[in-house]
């Protein structure tokens, strides 16, 4: 069943009507399916204007939806052949980033992502996509592995954020993420990243620091959530509106801060829409992104890398 | 790359040796709560002489109690008014920034400045805790990246002292960018074969502690400083359970191999010294070689 969210009531009742009708008619009566069709224009035509001028805490609704594409999905999707690799060598296997080895449109490559889960098992098996120190260690490990094998690096961000638990803290959790961003600096080879949902602070920026960074047309990025930011600086979460429009976390308003190299757009009415429309966009985008990196120098790579990091977010910087 | 021009360029201005006096005369300790005098605690390095709490420092009383005859220059950073998000909350960035750096005699929550310790030349670059909560800012990784490319120019060790709450919310994603930049400011300064020393003093936490602030060739840090990624208070709303007591302290990290040592602020300078000695006078010296021949 299709779970709306709360701005698609209008487009809910649409498609009721829709159903209704077929349910009536049996699928017989051709009028119907001239007043099917009308109605079926008119759902489009909604989706577009709603869809069309989402507002930022619509689009943490949209990047969030259960039933957006998850991990899983664009792995079997685009990736041919895939083995997972896991485990960080040192203490545990943390499932709420997956690893693994993968073919994508012809070309071998590392394929690291955080992975939410999609049913209540396997949420909990995946910790709704928040890693514990071990998850970042595993992505370390694979992109070792990766720098000395020559493969590029896909990394699929989706996080509310790293896990703020006991554990997480006493095993290093910070130390984990800043080891996580300097092997993304380290590596010589070519590194992809995209923002698939949720980019949650810390914990997606870890797999983040890449040649090439593309979103979704309603994924989000942010420094902190929209709700975590309403109740520090609003004293209270029922800002969080308000404080998602203050952070510019849209894909568009990174896109003009510089700090993505691109926007993939999305089928008509978001991603969980037509899953299959979005999987196939992505797959597209990293191959144009494999032809242009793949062959380029290591170390020209990794220079260049470097030199987008130390340049980016000089904004307004008056020298 | 442009780089050498932009940070050279910059004047490098003596510090204005001028006396702070404080408002109240005297403090309570928040640990014992005693009553202290003022000259007591700054003579006592703001150490609560009757429990040995250590209490915040800010930037300038770092700087003077690690550097030589609490001599050093000032390394100044590109900073302006920058609010590249025309970010307002319940007032506007602006406004915080201008009444930080009225309330602090800061540019930003850093402050990063060459001289000498023990002798031996060195970057120190120190986290303003007063300057809204030591918050990153793009201002903060200008300046890091100041000090490691000063470091190298000269040669020297670069020494951080973390003291934050995390990232800055009012420059939202480019604050969490600084978290790439500084990582990449200080792996120059390691791939130039120079040491890199963090002190972690209370608090660190956030995107600080989840970038630079945990890459120290050495980490060292202050008895019953607060460091982790998370908070105590989101941990315990996401777990529901009790923490222990000495949880995200100093000694609980180096309990669990996160750090190397917790030196007290008494012991922190000839600590420091010692390690910069061996990092960097590498052979006998000639004083060393003479007594030998005899
Ligand atoms: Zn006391």
């Amino acid at each position: 069943m299709y779970q709306a969210l709360d701005f698609e009531a209008p487009i809910l009742e649409l498609e009721g009507k829709i159903e209704e009708l077929r349910h009536i008619s049996g699928g017989s009566n051709v009028n119907i399916a001239d007043e099917v069709d009308k109605l079926q224009n008119k759902v489009s035509k909604l989706l577009k204007q709603i869809y069309g001028k989402l507002t930022p805490y619509q689009k943490i609704q949209v990047a969030r939806h259960p039933q957006r594409p998850r991990l899983k999905d664009f792995i079997q999707g685009f990736v041919q052949d895939f083995v997972p690799l896991a485990g960080d060598r040192l203490f545990a296997e943390d499932q709420a980033i997956i690893g693994g080895i993968g073919r994508i449109k012809g070309y071998a490559a590392v394929i690291i992502g955080h992975e939410r889960g999609s049913d209540t098992e396997s949420r909990l098996r995946h910790n709704f996509g928040m890693a514990r120190p071990e998850g970042y260690r595993k992505a370390q490990r694979l992109m070792d592995l990766a720098d000395r094998l020559k493969l590029p690096v896909i990394c699929l961000v989706d996080t509310a954020g790293a896990y703020p638990g006991l554990d997480a803290e006493t095993r290093g959790q910070a130390e984990a993420i800043a080891r996580s961003i300097e092997k993304c600096l380290t590596i010589k080879t070519p590194l992809i990243s995209i923002i698939t949902g949720e980019g949650g602070s810390g914990g997606a920026i870890a797999l983040a620091v890449a040649d090439q960074i593309f979103m979704f047309e309603h994924a989000v990025y942010s420094v902190i959530s929209a709700e975590g930011c309403a109740s520090i600086l609003w004293r209270s979460a029922d800002y969080k509106v308000t404080a998602a429009e203050a952070l510019k976390l849209t894909a568009q308003d990174l896109l003009k801060l510089k700090v993505i190299d691109g926007i993939i757009p999305e089928p008509l009415g978001g991603a969980h829409r037509v899953p299959q429309e979005a999987i196939h966009k992505l797959s597209d985008t990293l191959e144009r992104a494999l032809k242009e990196l793949i062959g380029v120098d290591g170390s020209v790579l990794r220079e260049k890398r470097r030199a987008k990091f130390i340049e980016m977010g000089r904004v307004g910087i008056v020298g | 790359m442009n780089w050498l021009r932009d940070f050279v360029k910059p004047k490098i201005r003596a510090l204005v040796s001028k006396k702070n006096v404080p408002d109240d005369l005297w403090t309570k300790c928040s640990n014992c709560e005693q009553m202290i005098f003022h000259r007591e605690l700054a003579s006592n390095l703001q150490v609560c002489p009757h429990c040995s709490y250590h209490m915040r420092m800010n930037a300038t009383s770092r700087l003077q109690m690690l550097f030589d005859n609490a001599e050093y220059r000032i390394i100044e950073f590109p900073t302006g008014l920058a609010d590249p998000l025309k970010f307002k909350d319940t007032k506007k960035y602006t406004d915080r920034l201008k009444e930080n750096r009225a309330k602090t005699n800061n540019q930003d929550a850093i402050i990063a400045a060459h001289g000498k310790m023990g002798g031996v030349g060195v970057v120190i670059a120190a986290f303003d805790f007063d300057f809204m909560g030591g918050s990153m800012s793009i201002a903060t990784g200008e300046a890091l990246l100041s000090a490691s490319r000063l470091a190298i120019l000269q040669q020297a060790p670069l020494i951080v002292i973390p003291a934050s709450g995390g990232a800055r919310m009012q420059e939202g994603i480019l604050s969490l960018m600084q978290m790439a930049r500084t990582v990449a400011a200080i792996q120059e300064v390691k791939e130039a074969g120079l040491p890199y020393i963090v002190l972690l003093a209370d608090p660190t936490y956030g995107g600080v502690s989840a970038s630079f602030a945990m890459l120290g060739d050495i980490a060292i840090s202050e008895p019953g400083a607060m460091i982790g990624f998370a908070g105590r208070r989101v941990i315990q709303e996401t777990i529901r359970e009790k923490l222990p007591n000495d949880f995200q302290k100093a000694e609980y990290l180096l309990d669990h191999g996160m750090i190397d040592m917790v030196v007290t602020r008494r012991e922190l300078r000839p600590m420091m010294i010692k390690i910069l000695s061996l990092l960097q006078n590498k052979t006998p010296s000639a004083q060393v070689l003479a007594i030998k021949k005899k």
